[in-house]
């Protein structure tokens, strides 16, 4: 006998969603319904609860083929707008990085650096149709023996283009504070001395791994929305690490899970994948992504109805601590704590601002239910799972 | 008591003359300058927030202007451009006045014109660079 009340499977639910009954609710939308009914009851009513996250993702890129031209050529450098690609591929390969900044960039000489167009510029550009200038030197072989390159390419000319990103969709991430006495220029934002403010970086409930916290119905081959369009989980992005401080519920209280995702780019749209500036840190890419949750079981459901007030991080210094790889905390803060305004450090109250945007995390899991309802989008059947809590 | 922000221009003519300090002698005014770039032979501009009884500060306004001070309020030189925003909130960490918050529990970011200061901190903590500042004076600086 199962130890479930409820169970389904990804088939089941798909089958609904193709006959247009599928119950589809916002990881938003599920917690009342959990809390007032109790699990059992939400997983007999739902099928499948919609996550959305939004927010810059440096390890972001795409992999792009720009097809040959006579006389032909092994790129071995390559340019996009004048950014440097990674060209170590095959003769027309070249992968594009997120942080990858201009080659004339300033970066931080005159500091603190704006970094205003670098690799997830190029990947924005190309996704809003815009042309970009491809240059490209080579060293010329017998089968290749063109040495150089210079066009113009658009999204539709390139004959593939494919977002790929090593680690997305953090599960959790640290409130970042700044005990030094400057103001410091960070992956987190800028941080006001003596802990002027605390930023933070997940969309909490609404965020895809809080909602399924052990990996449980994910993994390699689930569709996922990524950048406006269909992408998938190809597998735990780098720097995976389930094995971190749990809350009784099963969230982690520290960046722990991460994905791997894949999709075409030539379907996505610009609103989703946005080139940005982070001040004296670098360039990046946001990156919209939702994962839908099937609802297999109770203990499924229960997942989804985490609350802000249940998901927990911890408070880190970057202006000593961080740099110097010393790990403390300044204390534990709720999702409810930092979306409230201000967090209290050291007996002080510091105010909170977000870098990952709520109201568009809650658009993308807007979007992926209203994909489901409308019959658009069938969920994947995971064929590889994402590793879990080590003896789990 | 009557506030507002306000961005004074002046041409290059009359930067020489005292003219901000008449604004407490004759009017009765509380002033708060916040930025100022005056400098000889060219056009100035400040930044202040202006304070009083209402009917004193329109007097001390029509001064002003009577000066020659062309005045705007900050607002109007400072835009948010919803197109770019993401909504993200990285501004509200950095703006010392409050015109950048977010309204909760929707966590939308909200921008009021009338309570910035124009320090231009938000426009390039800004990921997008959504925030467009045209503090800049007739000479260009």
């Amino acid at each position: 006998m199962s130890k479930y009340q409820v169970t389904k499977t990804i088939q089941e639910i798909n089958t609904r969603i193709k006959q247009g009954k599928a119950v589809v609710m916002t990881a938003e939308e599920m917690i009342p319904l959990v809390k007032k009914k109790g699990p059992v009851a939400a997983a007999k009513k739902v099928d499948v609860v919609t996550t959305g996250t939004f927010s810059p993702m440096c390890s972001s890129g795409a992999f792009l083929n720009f097809g040959q031209s006579v006389p032909t050529i092994k790129a071995s450098r390559v340019w996009l707008n004048g950014v440097p690609a990674y060209a170590g591929l095959a003769a027309v390969d070249i992968y594009v990085g997120a942080t990858e900044p201009a080659e004339d960039d300033p970066l931080n000489k005159v500091y603190p650096g704006e970094f205003r167009y670098g690799g997830g510029h190029v990947i924005q550009d190309l996704v809003a149709g815009q042309k970009v200038q491809l240059r490209a030197q080579a060293y010329g072989t017998d089968c290749y023996p063109s040495r150089k390159l210079e066009k113009e390419v658009t999204l539709r000319d390139l004959p593939n283009a494919i977002l790929v990103s090593p680690r997305n969709c953090y599960q959790n991430y640290n409130c970042a504070i700044n005990l030094s006495n400057r103001t410091i220029y960070t992956y987190m934002g800028t941080l006001r001395a003596r802990a002027g403010n605390a930023n933070y970086a997940t969309s909490g409930q609404l965020s895809p791994l809080m909602n399924d916290p052990y990996y449980k119905t994910i993994g390699l081959g689930t569709r996922i929305f990524l950048g406006g369009a269909q992408g998938y989980i190809i597998g735990p992005g780098t720097q995976h690490n389930p094995d971190v401080s749990r809350t009784p519920g099963g969230v982690p209280k520290k960046a722990a899970g991460t994905l791997m995702v894949m999709g075409d780019l030539k379907e996505m749209i610009p609103r989703w994948l946005v080139g940005v500036s982070i001040q004296g840190y670098g360039c990046s890419l946001a990156v919209g992504i939702g994962v839908p949750i099937p609802i297999l079981n109770e203990e499924i459901a229960n997942y989804t109805g985490v609350s802000d007030e249940e998901i927990f991080t911890q408070v880190v210094d970057y202006g000593y601590d961080y740099p110097n790889g010393v790990t403390k905390t300044y204390g534990e803060v709720s999702y409810a704590q930092l979306k409230s305004d201000s967090i209290v450090v050291n007996g002080k109250e510091v105010p909170a601002a977000p870098l990952s945007s709520y109201s568009r995390a809650k658009e993308i899991a807007e979007t992926l239910k209203r994909w489901i309802a409308e019959e658009k989008f069938l969920l994947g059947e995971p064929q590889s799972p994402i590793p879990g809590v080590h003896g789990k | 008591m009557y506030s507002r922000m306000l961005v004074l221009r002046f041409p290059q003519d009359i930067v020489d003359r005292p003219i901000v300090c008449n604004l407490v002698r004759e009017f009765d005014l509380s002033f708060n300058i916040l930025k100022a770039t005056i400098l000889p032979g060219q056009d100035g501009l400040m930044i202040m927030e202006l304070s009083g009884h209402r009917k004193n500060f329109n007097r001390g306004i029509k001064f002003l202007e009577e000066c020659g001070v062309k005045i705007k309020t900050i607002g109007q030189d400072i835009n948010r451009n919803m197109d770019k925003c993401l909504q993200c909130g990285a501004c509200t960490a950095v703006c010392p006045t409050g015109a950048l918050y977010i309204r909760r529990p929707e966590m939308e970011v909200c921008f009021e014109p009338e309570k910035c200061s124009g320090c231009e901190l938000c426009v390039a903590a800004c990921p997008v660079r959504a925030m467009e500042v045209h503090l800049r004076n007739a000479s260009g600086f």
